[in-house]
């Protein structure tokens, strides 16, 4: 890999990180989908761990997250670490199971926005905001997860598409070409009692 | 090799958790005058024009999603209106004939008939920004700053109704919260013949459900009854906002909830989910400095 390939993901995370912050605050925000508005930035970091690994994941989470907080005049802080934690499990998850099923993205960024969400709501409360714990802060924060996971898909193709080709080694193809070239899939391995 | 790569993934994971941690500490202890504050502030009036180049080339997708809502609402909204404007011609006769007598007493016993706003300039600002999560932080960004004039607790109104107030200011920005985020209360009047008068307050979990809390157990209030800011004025503490500044109607005025809780529900007048722009009350009198204190922003996030 020549050096210019290796500052590829960074420059592309880097842009993305910061289209997706720019167009939440700008647009998405202002758009309410039954009563809640849509949060991208959970999803994005999420996608890019499941993409890219724990460490790129948890790097742009912080990189968001901060970039957020500072650009929305919030406590500092607050959104990196609920980001950071999102990218880097988000990262283990492809790092430990590397998981192949088309919906995990769906499962995934409706964790990373049940996460976002509660973690945010949470860290409110410690740092001062004053107010009662309701159902119907409950409703709006369920609604908010459904919403999350309806949008998860195709926020995971996008993103894979901007990081498509920089990625160092993506699992899947990784996996096909040790099979195609000739290497065994676990399956017809023998195992080692025999 | 491996161990590399592990211990390296959790120096790099507790390097950006200790950093963040520290900025959140730092951050929370700062006044708003400090270094962190200022860098904030200096990378929001460098991003503004950004975001307000952003929000406008994406207004067509916000307007094509509204679009759905809106019509999914319409119908619904045309049937309250017309019932509310038949209620409301009949009203309007009877008020006419209210104002002449108003007018005319007001000359005899020398009463100044301005509401307070005339004292205000209205700067209008386009808004250019939302936080993603407004469950319990309520605010939107403007592009309008202190270079316009803009003061910490000037009040902001919109659709004819009020919108919140300013709570960070920046040279080409500033940061309104919302009448609907928790952190907010509003002294109000219930324009229902008695003027009484009590605290708004958001309902958590549904914040276009306002609430006006503390009014006395046996008042008389009927739905619609329009509720407008009471711009209370003592010799230590001035309300943020002027008086008379329409603000809601009341949706539901339950007896047994009023006798219990001391509430009724109020639906804002502004239209706080759809803003494009607002209009800032810049105010003659009384230094930001002292109104951000009264505002109580000073939560979360706040200045």
């Amino acid at each position: 890999m020549s050096q210019a390939d290796g500052y590829q993901l960074p420059l592309r995370l880097a842009a993305l990180g910061f289209l997706t912050v720019v167009i939440q605050i700008a647009a998405v925000s202002q758009v309410t989908v039954f009563g809640v508005s849509i949060d991208l930035t959970p999803l994005v970091v999420a996608s890019v761990g499941l993409l890219a690994g724990s460490l790129p994941g948890a790097i742009f989470g912080f990189a968001v997250g901060l970039f957020a907080d500072v650009a929305l005049v919030q406590t500092l802080g607050v959104t990196s670490l609920l980001f950071i934690a999102i990218g880097y499990w988000a990262g283990r998850l492809r790092e430990l199971r590397d998981p192949a099923h088309a919906l995990v993205p769906l499962a995934v960024g409706a964790a990373a926005t049940a996460f976002a969400t509660v973690g945010f709501a949470l860290m409110q409360f410690m740092l001062g905001v004053r107010a009662p714990v309701s159902w119907l802060l409950l409703r709006q924060v369920v609604v908010t997860i459904l919403v999350g996971s309806l949008l998860a898909l195709p926020i995971f193709a996008l993103v894979r598409r901007v990081v498509q080709g920089s990625l160092p080694d993506d699992p899947r193809r990784r996996r096909r070409r040790a099979y195609t070239t000739g290497g065994l899939s676990p399956l017809q391995r023998p195992s080692a009692g025999r | 090799m491996y161990d590399k790569q592990v211990r390296r993934r959790r120096a790099v994971l507790a390097l950006l958790v200790v950093v963040s941690l520290i900025l959140l500490t730092a951050y929370f202890g700062e006044s708003a005058g400090s270094p962190l504050h200022s860098v904030q502030r200096g990378v929001v009036a460098v991003l503004s024009p950004v975001q307000e180049g952003a929000s406008r080339a994406l207004k067509p997708v916000r307007d094509l999603f509204g679009w759905f809502g809106d019509t999914a609402r319409a119908k619904t909204e045309r049937d309250q209106l017309r019932a509310q404007r038949d209620r409301l011609l009949e009203q309007v006769v009877g008020y006419k004939v209210a104002l002449q007598d108003n007018a005319e007493l007001r000359r005899e016993v020398g009463l100044q008939s301005s509401n307070g706003l005339d004292v205000y300039d209205k700067r209008a600002a386009r808004v250019i920004g939302r936080p993603a999560n407004n469950l319990l932080l309520d605010r939107l960004q403007v592009d309008a700053g202190s270079g316009a004039g803009v003061r910490v607790g000037d009040p902001v109104i919109a659709d004819g109704g009020l919108v919140g107030h300013v709570s960070f200011v920046a040279s080409d920005a500033a940061l309104v919260t919302l009448i609907t985020d928790p952190s907010s209360s509003v002294s109000v009047k219930v324009l229902n013949g008695a003027g009484d008068s009590g605290l708004l307050k958001p309902s958590v979990g549904d914040p276009l459900d306002l609430l006006v809390q503390l009014l006395p157990r046996r008042a008389r209030i009927a739905q619609d009854d329009i509720v407008v800011t009471a711009g209370f004025r003592t010799s230590r503490l001035d309300s943020l906002y002027p008086p008379d500044v329409p603000v809601g109607r009341v949706t539901k005025a339950d007896p047994e909830e009023l006798a219990s809780d001391q509430q009724v529900h109020v639906a804002p007048i502004a239209d706080l989910r759809h803003l494009d722009f607002v209009q800032i009350l810049v105010g003659p009198s009384s230094s930001g400095e002292q109104r951000a204190q009264v505002g109580g922003t000073a939560g979360v996030g706040g200045p």
